[in-house]
């Protein structure tokens, strides 16, 4: 009697890794379809999603193009408004080196993708992950309690290391044959390149790595400076989406633990931040050229004259002796005429 | 004083990425069997929102998608070839993009 065919979900950034796996389980005739994640925490998407880069080059969406050049089918799982953003907050298994719970949001990751496996009738989860590619998330063990923790015991191979791992239960069930997949560990890109070429594959996203805002260490000062601030005005250490973006755009300056300054660096996060101008003050040089900034929070009067004079400060009216700077909130507005702070290494002292 | 847009309004993009035909001449763009306006959402959601159209027409069946992320003028012929449904075109009308696609008939 003929086996029947096998289906599974495949776990698809666009990056090398997860396009070989993707590739490595479709070439034995296995009925695959992609899973992207979207988080709101994509560093290469919120370039795409201001314009591009700086150097003018716009990124491409790189789990499009790999679901596209394999022919794979591909669903887009949106995280960004479910029970995520409290994960991220506060993880079970810790942060890494900045403000990334890898362990944690792999598993909640892949116990969407269980559901989903489970919905559509497929066999097995696959991923794209190495062992010992990364210090904590792609460990031995670490990709043990992935698996235990989403409900896929048995059920999530790793095609690049699956020869290195226990076998899975596709893999026991003669679903999956096991010798036509790979004994890759540690960093080297030496196998990945060669299965590239074996595979023909011939377009990744380059530099390999992250994208993800949470391992970026600016990112990070910025994330936990809110969640700081929040738990010290005895509110609840929480963040929304509107916090996020909010993160990933523009100079942030703590002027307080009760105030924040938000500086827009171009015109796209000027755009950007006149859309979250609600429930904040907004600030604008008046007469001169200059960046759109959001105050949150409770500003002293001080507070808010040393705000006004690092807006002036960002403006055409940097070396101008006094600048008028208008602050509107709930409707009212009032000017601020300040000298533009000019003090650099203040200024440093203040930004986060 | 500039006009604030509304609150997760689309950001001004520096041209947008991928080709964009311009809007073809009277008569020419197919009929669509369904229409969507995917507008003011940015990438991946104008595609989300095709992915959940596409299955609601029949086979053959010819969707229109609204949007005012440029980045469909890329994503859509990708997102088209990676799930075998037929891309018709993309056409630009101002700061809209106008995209039709022939569900697959399998």
């Amino acid at each position: 009697m003929a086996m029947r065919r096998a289906k599974a979900i495949g776990m698809l950034s666009g990056g090398l890794d997860s396009t070989l796996a993707l590739a490595l389980v479709k070439r034995q005739g296995i009925e695959v379809k992609a899973v992207n994640f979207y988080t709101g925490l994509c560093i290469t998407e919120t370039q795409r999603r201001k314009g591009g880069r700086p150097d003018g080059t716009v990124p491409r969406n790189e789990a499009l193009r790999a679901a596209a050049d394999l022919e794979v089918d591909i669903e887009y799982v949106d995280l960004s408004e479910s029970g995520y953003l409290d994960l991220i907050v506060a993880p079970r298994y810790g942060y890494g080196a900045n403000a990334n719970p890898c362990v944690d949001c792999r598993i909640f990751m892949m116990q969407r993708a269980r559901e989903i496996m489970q919905r559509d009738g497929a066999d097995f989860v696959f991923t794209g992950e190495v062992l010992g590619q990364r210090p904590k998330s792609q460990r031995r063990d670490t990709l043990r309690t992935v698996e235990r923790e989403s409900g896929l015991e048995g059920r999530l191979l790793r095609p690049l290391s699956a020869k290195l791992l226990e076998p899975t239960i596709p893999e026991q069930e003669g679903l999956v044959d096991r010798e036509r997949l790979e004994a890759v560990s540690a960093r080297s890109r030496h196998r990945q390149m060669e299965l590239a070429r074996e595979l023909g594959i011939t377009d990744w996203p380059q530099p390999a790595g992250g994208c993800c805002y949470l391992t970026d260490e600016s990112f990070a000062r910025k994330f936990f400076d809110v969640l700081d601030a929040r738990e010290a005005a005895g509110e609840p250490r929480r963040i929304a989406r509107e916090d996020i973006v909010l993160l990933s755009t523009g100079r942030h300056f703590r002027l307080s633990p009760r105030a924040k300054l938000v500086v827009g660096r171009s015109e796209v996060e000027n755009a950007l931040l006149e859309g979250y101008a609600e429930g904040r003050s907004r600030l604008e040089a008046r007469g001169v050229n200059g960046p759109v900034a959001l105050v949150e929070g409770e500003p002293t009067w001080e507070e808010r004259v040393l705000a006004s004079r690092i807006v002036a400060r960002y403006g055409q009216g940097k070396d101008a002796p006094r600048v008028a700077v208008a602050w509107r909130e709930e409707g009212a507005e009032e000017v601020h005429e300040v000298e533009p702070l000019r003090d650099e290494a203040r200024l440093e002292a203040l930004r986060i | 004083m500039p006009r604030r847009p509304p609150r997760g309004a689309p950001l001004p993009t520096g041209g947008g990425p991928g080709k964009t035909l311009p809007m073809p001449a009277a008569g020419a763009p197919p009929i669509p069997d369904r229409t969507i306006d995917t507008s003011g959402t940015l990438c991946p959601f104008p595609i989300v929102e095709t992915a959940k159209a596409i299955r609601m027409l029949g086979p053959g069946g010819v969707l229109c998608v609204i949007a005012t992320d440029p980045g469909i003028a890329q994503d859509m012929p990708m997102w088209c070839r990676a799930t075998r449904n037929e891309h018709l075109g993309t056409f630009r009308e101002g700061r809209t993009w106008k995209s039709y696609v022939r569900r697959r008939r399998d």
